[in-house]
């Protein structure tokens, strides 16, 4: 079974954001890009799958500038066999990249897609439920726990209330949430090893899909800054003025 | 036309997100109608039925929507999208799964978790952990869209809408629901709690967040928590409040032991009043807490227990 990991390249999670002058987007130049950590978390997922025997191989895919590339060695690194970079600038949607995924799919025929559940960018959440609709496919989504059986995939799902199982028929589409397992660190022989892995290059013309997007940034701002108040001294303190002065208990 | 509610309930009660997604749905198109799927949900749409503004409660009721699986609530939906030109639930575990797959279908892009709508086809919404707003406009067509409820004020319950029945779409059985294992408690829901007090590393084990229950007894208020308590073991998962966890807005927060990385604070940075305790005071949490107290949390919280008893509560 060939198991998808889609691996977005973000801004690094450790980075300040800071919102553009002329409100046109966030600013990019400069700042630390990394594979978006959900990613990191499929990755793992799929590495893990193909150590244990269930994958046979695990392809990282890449939709954006050439810089993506990094991000699909660092999945190599990690234990992907192969990668495909799907090269174009610009902001991409979530359902212009999940039929782009969509024609992969057809192409390669994977028993799973592992996506991270959302990308702390745009924060959509939605490819991998656009991507499993698109093929028709059952959805593991927020998973916390994986279980493969024959035909079938047992998904542990962190939900508002705790978690729920769901089974599901593979070829399917799972989403990862942060507690599935804990990323490895790529060794320096892997790092080595990954550069000679093929990654395939391709553009959306190549899967006859339009990129263009369909909802019209007017502009980005600063949300309402909190500033810091005052300090207490003791508990007694900060009991009073909850009570007394901010009148919130 | 007119919008679509996706209704968020478990069976029995109707919950206060569906609500607040009301009065997002009526600032985009009216009439509003609610779509109340599950099983045995009678009471579920009595109480939709209530809701300020609503014209039609629409119920599907089977037992393949008792949880609310993906896969049939998309045929479901998909089978009702062709009056309504807008689609709307909350962005909850619920809705964040099976919402984007009905957007893909009808071929149109998700607006997810808005926080205001400018217009009928303009809205806000958080990026990068809502360290940035982005205000978007979205193409003529049907609008699929999750609301984060935060932001919202739920309608009043001064409505009486009609109730009518809708046929169920019939599984498509690739999916099912095995089991579930929900967290059990007493207290208010993290998303709806006035006041919440949450833990973090600084908690040091599940144990001691004992410590924190006696003073949301006190208050009724929610526990919630940091990711790395939670990833630490400490708590369940579905304490944790975050950029991917739970967004909450009570009138009171009490960060405790909570250092304040980015991605806890675009859970909380919305509620009215933030105080937080921690021995390090430059801790970044104290620069948005209104009320700080720089201390060890194993002496504070048993006195701030203390003083709370005295006052009577």
């Amino acid at each position: 079974m060939k198991v998808i990991v889609p691996v977005k390249r973000v801004i690094d999670y450790n980075v300040k954001v800071r919102v553009k002058a002329d409100q046109s987007g966030v600013d990019l130049a400069n700042v630390k890009m990394s594979m978006n950590p959900f990613d990191e978390i499929s990755v793992e997922e799929a590495v893990r799958l193909k150590e244990k025997g269930k994958a046979t191989e695990v392809i990282a895919v890449s939709i954006g500038p050439q810089q993506a590339s990094e991000t699909i060695r660092t999945a190599l690194a990690m234990g992907a066999d192969r990668g495909i970079l799907v090269k174009t600038d610009g902001d991409v949607e979530p359902l212009a990249v999940a039929k782009i995924l969509k024609a992969i799919c057809e192409a390669e025929q994977p028993g799973l897609v592992i996506l991270g559940k959302q990308a702390i960018d745009d924060d959509s959440n939605q490819t991998g439920q656009m991507l499993a609709a698109l093929m028709g496919w059952p959805q593991g989504t927020f998973a916390h726990k994986l279980e493969l059986g024959d035909g079938t995939a047992s998904v542990e799902r962190e939900i508002d209330g705790g978690l729920q199982t769901v089974e599901i028929k593979t070829p399917a589409i799972m989403t990862t949430d942060l507690r599935l397992n804990e990323p490895r660190y790529a060794s320096l022989p892997n790092i080595m090893k990954a550069k000679k892995k093929p990654i395939d290059e391709k553009s959306p013309a190549d899967y006859g899909v339009d990129v263009t997007p369909r909802l019209k940034v007017l502009k980005v701002t600063e949300p309402p800054k909190r500033t810091a108040g005052v300090k207490v001294k003791t508990a007694a303190e900060l009991i009073d003025k909850l009570k007394n002065e901010a009148g919130v208990i | 036309m007119a919008s679509l509610v996706i209704a968020e309930h478990d069976n029995k009660n109707l919950k206060d997100a569906t609500a607040k997604t009301v009065a997002a749905a009526a600032q985009v198109s009216t009439p509003v109608h609610v779509l109340v799927a599950g099983s045995d949900c009678g009471a579920v749409a009595d109480a939709a039925a209530k809701l300020g503004g609503v014209e039609k409660i629409l119920v599907a009721d089977d037992a393949i929507y008792a949880k609310m699986v993906a896969e049939p609530m998309e045929k479901l939906i998909l089978s009702l999208a062709g009056n309504y030109d807008a689609i709307l639930a909350p962005a909850t575990t619920n809705g964040k799964n099976y919402m984007p797959r009905v957007a893909a279908k009808l071929d149109v892009p998700q607006i997810s978790e808005i926080l205001k709508v400018v217009s009928a086809d303009t809205f806000e919404r958080p990026i990068y952990a809502g360290n940035a707003i982005a205000t978007v406009q979205a193409a003529p067509g049907k609008k699929v869209i999750t609301v984060r409820t935060t932001t919202f004020k739920p309608v009043e319950s001064n409505g009486s809408a009609a109730i009518e029945k809708v046929a169920s779409a019939g599984d498509p059985g690739i999916s099912k629901f095995v089991s579930e294992e929900l967290s059990k408690s007493e207290r208010p829901e993290l998303t709806s709690a006035k006041i919440v007090i949450s833990g973090g590393r600084g908690m040091q084990s599940g144990d001691n967040f004992h410590m924190l229950d006696k003073i949301a007894d006190k208050l009724h208020a929610a526990v919630g928590a940091s990711r790395a308590a939670v990833d630490a073991g400490f708590v369940p998962n579905d304490y944790q409040v975050g950029q991917t966890g739970k967004v909450v807005a009570p009138d009171l927060y009490i960060a405790v032991g909570i250092s304040g990385a980015i991605q806890h604070l675009a859970g909380m940075k919305d509620s009215k009043v933030i105080a937080a305790i921690n021995k390090d005071e430059e801790a970044p949490i104290f620069q948005i807490a209104d009320y700080g107290l720089v201390a060890d949390l194993f002496k504070a919280i048993p006195e701030m227990e203390e003083e709370l008893t005295k006052l009577g509560y």
